[in-house]
């Protein structure tokens, strides 16, 4: 099964994760093509331009999830599109999982991981 | 193209607790060239992927004792050997090599490897935004699905007829790890892995392997076996560019485009397709980006049987294919190759064999469905 062995974070994600801790979601933008992209490089995808963080609003809408039944505990991947315009991989909680569809409206939470107790986005059904 | 399919072999194991990798790299290599008439002192050309034991090719042509003079390692997942053989046939086309050796082997299922396993090093660029989220193989495949249905309503139904049917040739195989056929009730009946695959839309997980040797035509002509050549090939690398989410086309659109291109066909001159089949979904959304039917007809195109041999409109794996006989190594492209070669020669079982198979079709889908993954596709052809 997958395992993390040693520090997962890579040393030019450090703002994203302090800003994770402090419930704020961050993606990156192109400073050149302007163009957002998930999940955040140091360069562009588009046109390989430098890029800046900026704060998402952590607003957006299914675009695909399923319910992990394997295991003690069932569990919701998702795909999220934000917004902004880029699609994150989370996972949906404080919610019937049996009633999600594509295209709900979701928001942020910021939620510990069962794994290893981190910060972690997550989202949740949201009435906008 | 200059490379001939001279010689095949699968490994009859599904379970191979007393063997090592390297042990079944070795095997399936004799395998291949005893069917082939010749020998690993003929070999001048040897490739791999990345999860063969050691690094690149270095360990098991040691292993083996043999001498190339061109190797390729190249890794794009699964789909590897897809790859390989095309490149192989390169090699040999450009005088690089004369006999071309191309071997897959793991042992899985004996290292305990469960449904689901999944093997990342924390050095790769995406994990610390995704392996939190505690991924799980068959998720990728699930969301791909989901989203497959939301757009295109394909249904579940549609998907279980892809294993009914490869169910169906497994009984045939009696390697098969999975030889007993199930029905579209049985596929849904079974417990729910992840929305909406069940435990039946899934793979098995296999020990084995297998190799394939190619050679040039003047060689090949000199041999006792059918001639079956490689007519055209090509390859992509699928990814979702951090914005412009489509995760139900993959790069097996541009990899059979490539293939068709450089063999002068169309998906109409195709008899028969081996494709890989770790999920169901996957051999849904190949059919549609390979060009058998328009993207969103996959479920229909399936259904009521589509995929059995001498019934439906496209037969597909005729050996059982990794959803109920082997997908050694988690990696499914050698067992698809094997197959199109029986199937060119005459050499399937004759319940499952395509009559007159001149021309065929070897694709892979390796990597992550949904996610980034590498497409080879492979025509290949039977000759004179």
């Amino acid at each position: 099964m997958t395992e993390f062995a040693g520090d997962p974070n890579f040393p030019e994600n450090r703002e994203y994760w302090e800003a994770v801790a402090h419930e704020r979601l961050l993606i990156k933008r192109c400073v050149s093509c302007e163009k957002p992209h998930y999940y955040p490089r140091a360069y562009c995808p588009f046109c390989g331009g430098e890029t800046q963080w900026e704060e998402s609003k952590g607003k957006g809408e299914i675009y695909s999830y399923t319910v992990v039944r394997v295991g003690a505990e069932p569990y919701c991947p998702a795909y999220v599109t934000l917004d902004e315009g880029p699609t994150m991989i989370a996972v949906m909680v404080e919610c019937d999982f049996d009633r999600l569809a594509v295209g709900d409206r979701v928001r942020v939470v910021f939620r510990r991981s069962a794994r290893d107790g981190r910060m972690l986005p997550m989202f949740t059904p949201s009435a906008d | 193209m200059a490379g001939f399919f001279v010689g095949a072999y699968e490994h009859p194991a599904r379970l191979a607790t007393d063997k090592s990798a390297p042990m079944l790299h070795a095997e399936v290599a004799a395998g291949a060239l005893a069917d082939a008439a010749l020998t690993l002192a003929d070999v001048d050309g040897y490739f791999c992927a990345g999860d063969s034991p050691g690094v690149g090719p270095l360990s098991i042509v040691e292993y083996l004792g043999i001498n190339p003079r061109y190797v390729d390692s190249t890794d794009i997942g699964g789909s590897s050997p897809v790859l390989h053989v095309a490149k192989a046939a390169q090699a040999i086309e450009m005088g690089l090599c004369d006999v071309a050796l191309v071997t897959l082997a793991g042992r899985p299922r004996a290292e305990g490897d469960r449904p689901g396993g999944q093997v990342q090093l924390t050095t790769f660029p995406e994990n610390e935004f995704e392996l939190p989220y505690g991924p799980y193989l068959a998720a990728s495949y699930a969301l791909a699905a989901r989203r497959h249905m939301h757009e295109y309503g394909t249904t579940s139904e549609q998907l279980a007829w892809i294993k009914v049917a490869i169910s169906q040739h497994a009984q045939h195989n009696p390697h098969a790890r999975l030889p007993k056929p199930v029905t579209v009730e049985e596929v849904l009946a079974s417990p729910m892995v992840a929305d909406p695959l069940h435990r039946l839309d899934c793979c098995v997980i296999s020990d084995g392997g297998g190799a394939v040797v190619l050679a040039r035509e003047e060689i090949a002509r000199s041999l006792k076996r059918p001639l079956v050549k490689l007519r055209g090939a090509g390859h992509a690398i699928g990814y979702q560019r951090g914005f412009e989410m489509d995760i139900t086309r993959t790069a097996g659109i541009a990899s059979g485009q490539a293939a068709y291109a450089q063999a002068g066909l169309t998906p109409a001159d195709i008899q028969y397709l081996s494709t890989y089949d770790s999920f169901t979904v996957t051999v849904l959304f190949a059919i549609e980006d390979l060009g058998f039917c328009a993207k969103g007809e996959g479920g229909r195109f399936v259904a009521d049987n589509g995929l059995l041999s001498g019934v439906g409109r496209l037969p597909v794996n005729t050996d059982g294919g990794g959803l109920c006989s082997n997908h050694p190594a988690h990696r499914g492209g050698m067992t698809k190759v094997i197959e199109t070669v029986r199937q060119l020669r005459g050499e399937a079982h004759p319940a499952v064999q395509v009559p007159n198979c001149t021309l065929a079709m070897s694709h892979g889908t390796g990597g992550v469905l949904g996610q980034r993954h590498g497409c080879a596709t492979a025509i290949l052809e039977r000759v004179a």
